[in-house]
């Protein structure tokens, strides 16, 4: 049975098994592979998106759950990388590796549009949901702090 | 016209193609002009050369041999070529170069594809600079062919030759339409190099050319490749390496929708099917009917009680080691030692946790004699013959693709380059191409580990209190051996992975003897960031902080006067000091110092800590560190790797431990493998201090510094000092007593 959702304002539909997590559905099936599979438990946030404009672990969410919602993934936060978020990532030179960043930058626009100017705290506190392995911690807080500023 | 160089065939000689004699080919060529540096997927143009091609329109392609991780060689190897090439850097493509050891091999790894060692920049500084010049030299020459000039008489600015006396000007490319390409590249003289000071890319913090597409989703990685007909796969390994599946029920398998077989591994089962979900259910399905072959050395193991044989070995003098390291003659001197000291020291298995759990796509042809892979890999090199091996053809019957690595730190580089090997048996049965993704948990059983070890160190004083003799008896897991059998061989049998960093280079210390206890539980290991100088440095700085304390002599002045005769440890020692404001009371908090000359870059960190003596909890407050890696090439990068492996660092000294349980790994998850998150970390305070000489590695310097410096800070804030790393709540807590 198909179930039929939106993704970066696209109607999409499914055939997945209704357990099936909305991760693989994403990247496998929409083809969209900006968000990631990092650990399957809702552990790391590198597979964070946006369900009805608020951040979810994509690993965490079965296909059952998102019928007629609406999913924002990084490929829909900006047409154009011009999100002040997206912006404020590179001008800090946040990414390493870079596998993390799509959640992170997911994480940190949930955050601001509940919180347009967090203090560092609640950045750090919002923000610890999402692993970075290779330590780029402290150029996030940066990075959030200039979108805030930026924005 | 364009003479397109034949040599450029691998049969070229290493040093022919490193000096630069086969780099200088011009493809003319069609392509896309570039606003800026970008990553490309593909040279443009119909004609190849080694590392540069110039098209019509301006675009310069560059390739890149190192594989990127993070760490930015993508960006950094490329831009030493467009600095002396004196390209136009917003002109210039960047493309991952084909597997051909010949023409693009690491000199630091004899040749093969490795990025690792944080020695990409280290080893290909001067060939790539001089490949650079050469490349310029060959355009100089051809535009004063074509002016009549004297070339002395020009210069260059970026994609442009410059005849000043008359004022005519020709571009990169429009020298490359005409260009005749002598066979014997020109020589360059190292003096021919500019000098720092006309750097226009060294040095200048340009971005990373891979950057912009790791915000908005785009960047690929392997695990995200999909190839059309694509199936995929995923795979039980035995819990114990050396094991393999005796039977299990293929029933299970089939009952799971949209699976299309079982297969049996000589390691372990693979399940093949339509999608992700239905091959880690089939997975799931199968795993309690396997039985397992009791093959391998890890059963029975535990590592608890292996730590403690571990000790008792260091412990036993009578059980002989292999000298690792050895200056002046330190068993004939410490015994005469007016006075000595003794410290034991441990440390646990420690998981890589890259990002991206391992994965690979592979395609192998109906006959078996050809294959394709989609890989994130440290070794280009490696994978193309890991898969040839694995099918039994040639290697260059084999087409790489590397793809962006979510992580590597060491794991991704094995000369068997297991978790490719998945793919290619797999996709080899299913006759369609197959990706295999571990899942986490797959990540962590089946890692590949720091190797656990236990540290015995003596020291001896003489009369007036100098050090002058020392002993560091290192029993540990092996790791070159299991990791690199090849490289393991080349090296004399000498186990690097475990051993390097256990001397005192940098300190004047007349005696040293480093012996190696050789164990081999079976267990999996493998470099980490860091590598053997996590374990190493932990050992040998803390116990050069005990000696301070013990003679009563400040740990940063008693570094000072050990690096008399190196000023530019001296500098980074002097400098971090100074930024941390050493010496300073702060209640409630404690200050701890490390040193480390790590493959010549001169390391120097000082952390504030304090501590929950209720529960046990270190926190990090504030990190402050120097590091002097010779030219900088990409400042603020070095700034931000420095960053990374300090937060690497605290993870390997406060929380992240891995055990063995009967030969099998008891972690699974982030959740029993702890790892840094944004709420455990210090301010971190980085300070690059740029010198002229060669540059040095950048890439996991600081994690070492961690360790040894938290557990002085610990020293300095309780009195007491903890030995065993990581430094868990319940250890520091059992410590304190």
């Amino acid at each position: 049975m198909a179930t039929n959702f939106t993704v970066n304002g696209k109607a999409v539909s499914t055939n997945a098994p209704p357990e099936t997590p909305l991760l693989w559905v994403i990247r496998e099936d929409l083809k969209l592979t900006g968000t990631k599979f990092g650990c399957g438990t809702g552990l790391c946030g590198a597979c964070m998106v946006h369900i009805e404009g608020k951040r979810a672990f994509s690993c965490q969410t079965q296909v059952s759950e998102i019928t007629g919602k609406s999913v924002t993934t990084i490929e829909g936060l900006s047409p154009d990388s011009s999100h002040p978020l997206q912006k404020a990532w590179l001008a800090e030179w946040v990414p390493q590796c870079g596998y993390c960043q799509s959640g992170q930058i997911m994480s940190a626009a949930d955050l601001l549009k509940q919180n347009p100017k967090p203090t560092r705290a609640e950045i750090v506190e919002h923000m610890s949901t999402n692993i970075c392995r290779c330590g780029t911690y402290q150029r996030i807080v940066r990075a959030v702090e200039r979108a805030a500023r930026e924005a | 016209m364009n003479q397109h160089i034949k040599s450029f065939q691998t049969k070229v000689s290493r040093r022919q193609v490193m000096i630069g004699a086969a780099g200088l080919s011009f493809a003319i060529a069609l392509g896309d002009r570039a606003d800026a540096a970008v990553l490309a997927s593909e040279r443009t143009g119909t004609a190849m050369s080694p590392w540069v091609s110039i098209a019509p329109d301006g675009t310069i392609t560059i390739m890149s041999a190192a594989t990127e991780m993070g760490q930015g060689s993508m960006t950094s190897l490329p831009l030493i070529i467009a600095e002396e090439l004196d390209a136009d850097w917003t002109k210039v493509r960047i493309v991952p170069a084909p597997p051909i050891d010949q023409i693009y091999g690491n000199p630091g790894f004899g040749g093969s594809m490795y990025t690792a060692g944080s020695n990409a920049v280290t080893s290909y500084y001067r060939p790539l600079r001089t490949l650079g010049a050469q490349v310029r030299r060959v355009l100089l020459d051809n535009a004063a062919r074509k002016w009549g000039v004297p070339v002395e008489e020009l210069t260059t600015e970026p994609s442009v030759v410059v005849h000043a006396k008359s004022g005519r000007r020709l571009g990169y490319s429009e020298i490359a339409a005409f260009a005749e390409v002598p066979a014997q590249a020109p020589v360059i003289k190292p003096e021919e190099l500019k000098k720092p000071g006309e750097f226009r890319l060294i040095s200048k913090d340009v971005m990373r050319v891979d950057l912009p597409t790791k915000v908005n989703g785009g960047a690929k990685y392997g695990i995200d490749i999909q190839v059309p007909d694509m199936l995929y796969g995923a795979v039980l390994r035995a819990p114990v390496e050396g094991s393999a599946p005796e039977k299990f029920d293929e029933a299970k398998v089939k009952a799971v929708a949209g699976v299309a077989k079982a297969v049996k591994l000589p390691y372990g089962v693979g399940v093949i099917a339509e999608t992700p979900w239905a091959a880690f259910a089939a997975r799931r399905a199968v795993a309690d009917s396997v039985s397992w072959s009791k093959g391998g050395k890890a059963w029975g193991f535990d590592s608890d009680k292996g730590l403690d044989t571990f000790l008792a070995a260091a412990r036993d003098s009578t059980v002989n080691g292999s000298d690792w390291f050895k200056t002046g003659d330190a068993r004939a001197e410490l015994p005469k030692s007016a006075t000595a000291m003794e410290a034991e020291y441990l440390c646990d298995y420690a998981y890589h946790a890259q990002m991206e759990p391992l994965n690979a796509v592979a395609s192998v042809s109906a006959a078996g004699d050809s294959a394709e892979i989609w890989v994130g890999t440290q070794s280009q090199s490696n994978a193309q013959e890991a898969t040839a091996k694995a099918l039994g053809i040639a290697r260059d019957k084999v087409k790489v693709h590397d793809l962006l690595l979510g992580g590597g730190f060491g794991r991704r580089g094995p000369r068997d380059m297991d978790f490719l090997i998945d793919a290619v048996l797999l996709a080899k049965e299913a006759g369609r191409p197959v990706k295999v993704m571990w899942t986490r948990e797959d990540d962590v059983r089946n890692g590949r580990f720091r190797p656990l070890s236990a540290h015995r160190l003596k020291a001896g004083f003489d009369a007036s209190g100098k050090l002058v003799a020392w002993h560091h008896r290192l029993v540990g897991d092996r790791v070159t051996p299991y990791f690199d059998p090849v490289r393991y061989e080349r090296a004399g049998k000498k186990d690097f992975i475990l051993m390097l960093g256990a001397d005192l280079k940098g300190y004047d210390v007349p005696h040293q003897l480093v012996e190696q206890i050789y164990e081999d539980t079976g267990v999996r290991t493998a470099p980490l960031r860091g590598i053997s100088f996590t374990a190493n440095k932990f050992a040998t700085e803390t116990f050069i902080d005990e000696i301070a304390i013990k003679r009563g002599v400040d740990p940063v002045k008693f570094r000072l006067e050990l690096l008399q005769k190196t000023p530019r440890a001296v500098k980074v020692v002097e400098r971090v000091s100074q930024m941390a404001n050493w010496g300073r009371k702060v209640e409630g908090r404690g200050f701890g110092f490390a040193f480390l000359d790590y493959s010549g870059s001169q390391m120097a960190g000082i952390i504030e800590i304090s501590l929950d003596r209720r529960t046990g909890q270190i926190k990090a407050h504030n990190f402050w560190c120097t590091i002097d890696c010779g030219t900088a090439v990409q400042p603020d990068n070095i700034v931000a790797q420095t960053e990374g492996s300090t937060v690497y660092g605290l993870g390997l000294a406060l929380s992240e431990s891995i055990t063995i349980k009967d030969g099998a790994v008891e972690q699974s998850n982030f959740y029993d493998y702890l790892v840094p998150r944004m709420n455990q970390v210090p301010q971190m305070h980085v300070e690059v201090i740029q010198t002229d000489n060669h540059p040095t590695g950048v890439g996991q310097m600081a994690t070492p510094l961690v360790a040894p410096a938290i557990s002085s800070a610990v020293m300095q804030l309780t009195g007491v000092r903890i030995r065993h790393t990581p430094f868990t709540p319940e250890r520091v807590k059992k410590a304190l007593g």
